[in-house]
């Protein structure tokens, strides 16, 4: 059995190696840095940490002006109050502008568990990708979610990190080399291809196992960059494996699923199934069952796939 | 500047403001020519810029939070030297560099993209941050109307301000009573706008926003004040300058026609 760590953990411990090397690096919290992890940032540069109190429409505003000033500035709370609450700051004072801010949002989907449905957001992604210029990032493991936040403080311009609550295997070896805009093929096969993004990674890993012992070759994809997606993959992916199933701890409206099919009716139009939350809200749980009662997992998969073909 | 400057420049950036909105024919009057003469001080007198090198490090910066009120600072910075007045003349047409909002990667000498109101008044506070942890003596003003105090993202930042003691920005309230809708305490009551301050922890000074001498000494005192931000409530006229504009709503979003546009210069002293 794999390491089980949260990528918010990643994403604490990714922030005082990046204060290091970046003194320019700046971070922000909405009161919640115990549970987004930039509590370990403040304690390692006090003088570079800012607590904007609950104020998430302030602290996006806020983090445009010290990104503006010169900051590379990673500012946090849950998704649904960056993403959601903040929209329009994000779109109007960090998007038009093209500030240097990371959007680093922590619970997201349906994995925040227990806090129930006004805490678990599946519009993120689709709401962030619309925004030009933005850079969508969204890390599997422990692995991903460091060596892609430290791409993204690299990077300058406006970036949103998809972040989660839970304990997630730890998948990606120390080796391998991530690269914003670039899918990864995880497993080659021939009959379909299941691309999945976030933690969806490694229900997609379980359910090609599971496939295979029925006969059935999945190809797996990590696009873990959902904006700008990588076209070549998705492509490659529809004409040698004739049909796609995407996966994602989002919405299936507006997401990676939206993501993918734009790029494929275009290029190379295949069958398609979706895997995500299906219009509708959450609730209160364990992560797991959530998972499981929302279809959000490698059984949802596996069903996705034999439906499909 | 001395006054009699300053209230001579305050004019031709009144004659800007109508030129441009004139030509436009569409976009907003009476709050641009409400913040004539705040800003006029601004770049004519107590904010340290350069128009021939609009980056400078170490300048001021001056974030109109209260985007809509863009034609008073385009004409002041074509007036500064920035560009030349004739450029603003495209002001809201298709591809001029003159947005009906401010776009600050097309116009220089503007700081920050402001339109959606509130968001300037947050931004200026991380700019105040930023050159507080480089030391650099810029300050920020950041300039605000008075319906905008009815968005919720305004009192997030006043409150930030005052917590991190951002006494390198001023926030200036024009307090010109009205918005699209009506009086501003009829559409949702703004007023005290003073003790409101006071209580988050600001410095606060109150000023007739059209006497020159009043904005030089309020500017002065904002600096003189340590350890908190000051705000600047600044009793104004909505379309001051302009007798058939002077406290009209209705003169809040249009542009006067080229009849209007040639007494409204008249009266401002310019010529057509």
């Amino acid at each position: 059995m794999a390491d089980k760590i949260a990528t918010r953990q990643s994403y604490g411990e990714a922030l005082v190696e990046l204060g290091a090397s970046h003194p320019e690096l700046v971070v922000m919290d909405a009161d919640l840095s115990g549970s987004t992890k930039t509590g370990m940032f403040a304690k390692a540069y006090p003088d570079r940490f800012f607590n904007m109190g609950i104020a998430e429409q302030g602290m996006y505003a806020t983090a445009a002006g010290l990104a503006l000033s010169g900051k590379t500035v990673c500012a946090s709370t849950f998704a649904m109050f960056a993403a959601g609450r903040a929209y329009e700051i994000i779109r109007n004072s960090i998007g038009y502008t093209k500030a240097n801010v990371k959007i680093c949002a922590t619970h997201a989907g349906i994995t925040v568990g227990e806090d129930g449905a006004s805490h678990q957001t599946f519009e993120d992604i689709a709401l962030m990708r619309n925004i030009p210029g933005m850079t969508v990032l969204n890390p599997s493991d422990d692995v991903s979610a460091k060596k892609l936040i430290a791409k993204a403080v690299e990077m300058e311009g406006p970036c949103y990190i998809r972040l989660g609550r839970a304990a997630v295997p730890v998948f990606y070896d120390d080796s391998v080399e991530l690269e914003i805009g670039k899918g990864i093929q995880l497993r080659d096969g021939k009959d379909v291809t299941i691309i999945a993004t976030g933690i969806m990674i490694s229900e997609a890993m379980a359910a090609a196992e599971t496939l295979a012992a029925d006969g059935i070759d999945a190809r797996v994809v990590d696009i873990h960059t959902i904006k700008p997606i990588d076209e070549e993959i998705i492509i490659k992916a529809a004409q040698e494996t004739g049909a796609i199933v995407t996966a994602e701890e989002h919405s299936v409206i507006g997401g990676l699923g939206s993501a993918v099919s734009e790029v494929v009716v275009k290029n190379a139009p295949v069958k398609m199934a979706f895997v995500g939350q299906n219009d509708t809200y959450g609730e209160s749980g364990k992560p797991d069952e959530l998972k499981a009662k929302y279809g959000m997992n490698a059984d949802a998969i596996v069903k996705a796939v034999k439906g499909l073909l | 500047m001395d006054i009699k400057s300053l209230e001579k420049t305050a004019a031709e950036v009144r004659i800007g403001i109508i030129k441009a909105l004139s030509n436009a024919g569409s976009g907003h009057p009476g709050g641009s020519l409400s913040i004539a003469d705040l800003i006029t001080v601004l770049y004519f007198d107590e904010m340290n810029v350069d128009p021939s090198n609009p980056k400078m490090k170490g300048r001021d910066k001056c974030i109109l939070s209260k985007g809509h009120a863009n034609p008073a600072q385009y004409s002041a910075l074509a007036v500064k030297g920035y560009y030349p007045m004739e450029e603003l003349m495209t002001l809201r047409k298709l591809g001029s560099k003159f947005q009906g909002h401010p776009d600050m990667h097309k116009v220089p000498g503007i700081e920050m993209s402001t339109g959606s109101l509130g968001q300037g008044f947050a931004a200026a506070n991380g700019m105040a941050i930023a050159n507080k942890l480089d030391n650099d003596p810029g300050r920020i003003y950041v300039i605000l109307g008075d319906g905008e105090l009815q968005e919720g993202i305004v009192w997030e930042a006043a409150m930030a301000a005052a917590h991190y003691n951002l006494d390198n920005m001023v926030a200036i309230v024009d307090h010109n009573k009205l918005q699209i809708d009506g009086e501003n305490d009829k559409v949702m009551k703004v007023t005290p706008i003073e003790e409101k301050f006071e209580s988050f922890g600001w410095n606060v000074i109150t000023i007739d926003g059209h006497d020159i001498e009043a904005i030089k000494d309020a500017f002065a005192k904002a600096r003189e004040c340590k350890g908190r931000p000051t705000a600047i409530v600044a009793e104004t006229v909505k379309g001051k300058g302009v007798s058939f504009m002077e406290n009209q709503a209705g003169w809040h979003g249009k542009a006067p026609d080229a009849e209007q546009t040639k007494q409204a210069i008249e009266e401002l002293g310019g010529e057509l």
